[in-house]
This record gives C-alpha cells, sequence and structure tokens, in this order.
C-alpha cells in the first residue's frame, strides 16, 4: 500500500501531473475573480470564502481524469486490478495520492490567496478547516467519477457533468462552514455536515468506485 | 399465479406491454383531457392568484413524476444489478429522458408561474435548486449511457451511477435546505396540495396527476419496447453480418 502510495505521489511530483497545474489553476481563478467582480475590499472579503472554495473545486476538478487514465493507458490499472491488494484499498489509496498532490496543496496555499481577496481577520481558520475537511471527499468523490468514465476516449467533459452534482452537498457545508466561520456565527451543524460527508464518502464510496472498476477493466 | 419475473423476458413484455398499450394510452389522454379542461375552464379563478393558479394541473403532476422517475430508475437499476434482467435496465434507460423532460416542465411552469407572482422567474428556493440538481443528475444518467459503447457496460455503470446519484440527490436536497432556510416560502409554493388547495381544485389535480402517471407508464413501455427492438435488431444485423 505504502509503496503504491509513494509510486503515485512521484509519478504525480516527477512526470509533470496535476502536482503543480491544479496549484496554477487556483491560483489563477482567485486572481480573475476581482478583475471579474471589482476591486471593492468590502464585497470581496464577503465572498472571499465562497471564491476560495469553488476555486478549490474546480482545480480538483481539473486532475481528476489523470488519477486512473495514464495506468489504463500503458496497463498497469489491470496489473494494479490483479495484485493481492484488494480494488478497493487500491482506489482509497489513488484518492489519498488525489488528494495529497491537488488537494492538500490547495488548502495551504488557500489562506495566501485569502490575503488577495481581503479575506476577514476571523475567517483564515475557518477556511483552512472547511478545505482541509472538505477537499478529500471532494477527491473521494471525483475518484468514483474518474472510475466511471476510465474507458472511454474523451471523458473528460462527461467526468465534469457526473462528478460536479455529486459535489453540490460538500460544497454547500464547506462554503457554508466557511461564510458562518467568517462572520463568527455558529458553525458546529455545517462543520459536522461537512465532516459527516468526508467520512461517509471516505468509508463507503471507494466500494462503488472499485465496483464500478471492475465493470470497466471486465 | 404467475410471477413478476415472468416480464424479465423480453417477449412476454412486448407481448403484454402490447396488449396494455393501447388501454394505458387511451386512458392517460382521456384524464389529462378531462383533467385539463376541468382545470383550466370549470374552476373559480383564485381570489389572490387569479388564472395564475391555474398552471398547478401541469406543474404539480410534472414534478411529481419527475421525482417517482428516478424512484423507478433506482428500483429497475437495483433490480439489473441483482437479477440481471435485461428489460429491467431498459426500462432504467427508457425512463430517464421522459423522468428529465418532466423535470423541464416543472421548472418551466414553475418559472412562468413566479413571473407574474413572486416577480422573478428564478429564485434559489430550496424546492427550485433540488429540481435543478435533480436536473443535472438526469443529464448526466444519460449521457453516461450514450458515452458508452458495450451494452452491458453501460448498464451496470448507469446502475451503480444511479444508485450512488440518488444518495447524494437526498443529500443535497437536504443541504440545500439548510443553506438557503430563511428564504423559503411555505405554503405559497405547497407541494404537499392536499392540506392547503381546496376540493374545487384537488378533484381536477387528481385527474391531470393520474393522467401524468398513466402518460409516464405508457411513455416508459412504449420507449422500453423500442430499445428491446432496436437491440434487437443490432443483433441480427451483426449475425448477418458474419455470414
Amino acid at each position: 500500500m505504502i509503496a503504491l502510495l509513494s509510486r503515485d505521489l512521484k509519478l504525480a511530483v516527477r512526470a509533470g501531473g496535476g502536482f503543480g497545474l491544479g496549484l496554477a489553476f487556483f491560483l489563477i481563478v482567485t486572481v480573475l475573480i476581482p478583475f471579474g467582480v471589482g476591486p471593492e475590499t468590502e464585497l470581496l472579503s464577503r465572498i472571499a470564502p465562497g471564491v476560495l472554495w469553488i476555486g478549490a473545486l474546480l482545480a480538483c476538478l481539473l486532475s481528476l481524469d489523470r488519477i486512473f487514465a495514464l495506468d489504463w493507458e500503458d496497463g498497469s490499472l489491470d496489473l494494479l486490478a490483479t495484485a493481492p491488494l484488494p480494488l478497493e484499498a487500491i482506489v482509497t489509496i489513488k484518492a489519498a495520492a488525489h488528494w495529497l498532490t491537488t488537494g492538500l496543496p490547495l488548502v495551504l496555499a488557500a489562506p495566501a490567496l485569502g490575503v488577495l481577496l481581503s479575506l476577514p481577520q476571523g475567517a483564515y481558520l475557518w477556511v483552512l478547516v472547511s478545505l482541509a475537511l472538505g477537499t478529500p471527499a471532494l477527491s473521494v468523490i471525483g475518484t468514483f467519477g474518474a472510475a466511471l468514465t476510465v474507458g472511454l476516449k474523451r471523458g473528460g467533459l462527461l467526468l465534469s457533468l457526473l462528478v460536479l452534482p455529486l459535489y453540490v452537498p460538500t460544497l454547500i457545508f464547506g462554503a457554508e462552514l466557511a461564510r458562518r466561520g467568517a462572520a463568527g456565527l455558529e458553525v458546529e451543524a455545517p462543520l459536522l455536515m461537512l465532516a459527516g460527508i468526508s467520512f461517509g464518502t471516505l468509508a463507503l464510496l471507494p466500494f462503488a468506485s472499485a465496483a464500478v472498476l471492475r465493470i470497466n477493466l471486465r | 399465479m404467475a410471477s413478476i419475473w415472468e416480464y424479465a423476458n423480453p417477449v412476454k413484455f412486448i407481448r403484454t406491454t402490447d396488449r396494455l398499450l393501447p388501454w394505458i394510452s387511451v386512458a392517460a389522454v382521456a384524464c389529462l383531457a378531462v383533467g385539463l379542461v376541468w382545470g383550466f375552464f370549470f374552476t373559480p379563478e383564485d381570489y389572490r392568484q387569479g388564472s395564475t393558479v391555474k398552471i398547478i394541473y401541469l406543474h404539480v403532476p410534472a414534478a411529481l413524476m419527475a421525482i417517482n422517475a428516478w424512484l423507478m430508475m433506482l428500483v429497475a437499476s437495483l433490480v439489473w444489478i441483482v437479477r440481471r434482467h435485461h428489460v429491467s435496465a431498459l426500462a432504467a434507460r427508457a425512463a430517464a429522458p421522459v423522468g428529465a423532460v418532466m423535470t423541464l416542465i416543472a421548472l418551466a411552469t414553475g418559472a412562468i408561474w413566479g413571473q407574474p407572482m413572486w416577480g422573478t422567474w428564478w429564485a434559489w428556493d430550496p424546492r427550485l435548486t433540488s429540481f435543478l440538481i435533480l436536473f443535472l443528475f438526469y443529464l448526466g444518467y444519460m449521457a453516461l449511457w450514450e458515452a458508452i459503447e458495450n451494452d452491458d457496460t453501460a448498464a451496470d455503470l448507469t446502475a451503480i451511477l444511479c444508485l450512488v446519484g440518488s444518495v447524494f440527490a437526498l443529500l443535497s436536497r437536504y443541504a440545500v435546505l439548510f443553506w438557503n432556510q430563511g428564504l423559503h416560502q411555505g405554503a405559497s409554493l405547497s407541494m404537499d396540495a392536499e392540506e392547503n388547495v381546496a376540493d374545487v381544485f384537488w378533484y381536477p389535480l387528481l385527474v391531470c396527476m393520474a393522467g401524468f402517471i398513466l402518460l409516464f407508464v405508457a411513455l416508459v413501455f412504449l420507449r422500453t419496447q423500442t430499445e428491446i427492438r432496436a437491440r434487437r435488431m443490432r443483433a441480427l444485423i451483426a449475425r448477418e453480418g458474419a455470414y
């Protein structure tokens, strides 16, 4: 398991994979927003948590098709499927590798980009917490979408169409948590819901992803 | 007593639905005609909403079927996964576009009603938002069916997508309620028409709902037959080509 994880991480970092790409996309989205809505500090600081969430979500989406596509092309996915490791574990590790190379850098970059969007003082902690809790769910759900579309020639657009509706609850609770935290309101309900979604998807969705992958590898 | 699983046999399914289809179609048309004419011309106008209230006879049945079509797809997908009856998978496939159109009708009639009544075509109200999300689910489901060439693979994948999607659709429903609770207008757009619609509106609405249900059943039967025949034709062509 560790070997597979480190292999995926190395491939992502060294082979010019999604590592920098998602981060750069996140940066560009957040930089472009003020050009789009105008530079008023008040407006920016109000929408900043939501913008950071949308940016993180899109950046996550951008690199989803890489989760299985390269392994599918060179046949290593078939080898992995016949390995002693259960496919559910492989899927989970793939999701973990995706999160470590895409989600985690986004979480770490979010406070720095928050400065650009004049995020209010008290909001940094909650943006960080909500993204740290929510991005694993994005990776796991995305892995399910990537498993669904793995055999398709041009699956990219279909992948977005399938995954975006699945992202709705995570986005709502994540952005709500960040927004309430920023406004100094009570945060317990969205915090619990977001944590529930994250852990729930992490526990259950790999089974669906593995089932889908088995069908696709048939 | 014949088991329901006998209809998993495509020939039997086609023979039975062929016999039922004219009756169901006639009943659907009759119900819709009676319900709509009754609703549109022979009910009083609401004292507050005027004649706009009459869009309810399209809106509520469409919304009802939008949700029930997804439920039917869920059941059909489960049957396909568990018992692997092809008719079931094809029925789920056949129901998806019908359900999507029902969702679209519900959204469109809602917008047309909302324009004079709320002064806006669209509000991010929980009900409206969850229907929009449901529509996206339908789109994704249909797109996945179209994208995959192998029939069995497509049936398997879409069935799993339907299961996972159902969970997430429910989750979205509650998330959306949580997200925009403050703006939710209760009774003015309540679908629980039993509670706040007077009998004069309720009876024609009931007939319309029956009409929409029959219409949905008829369309799904017809489309499933078409799918079965299309698949049989492809098999025949493939066999011809082999010789």
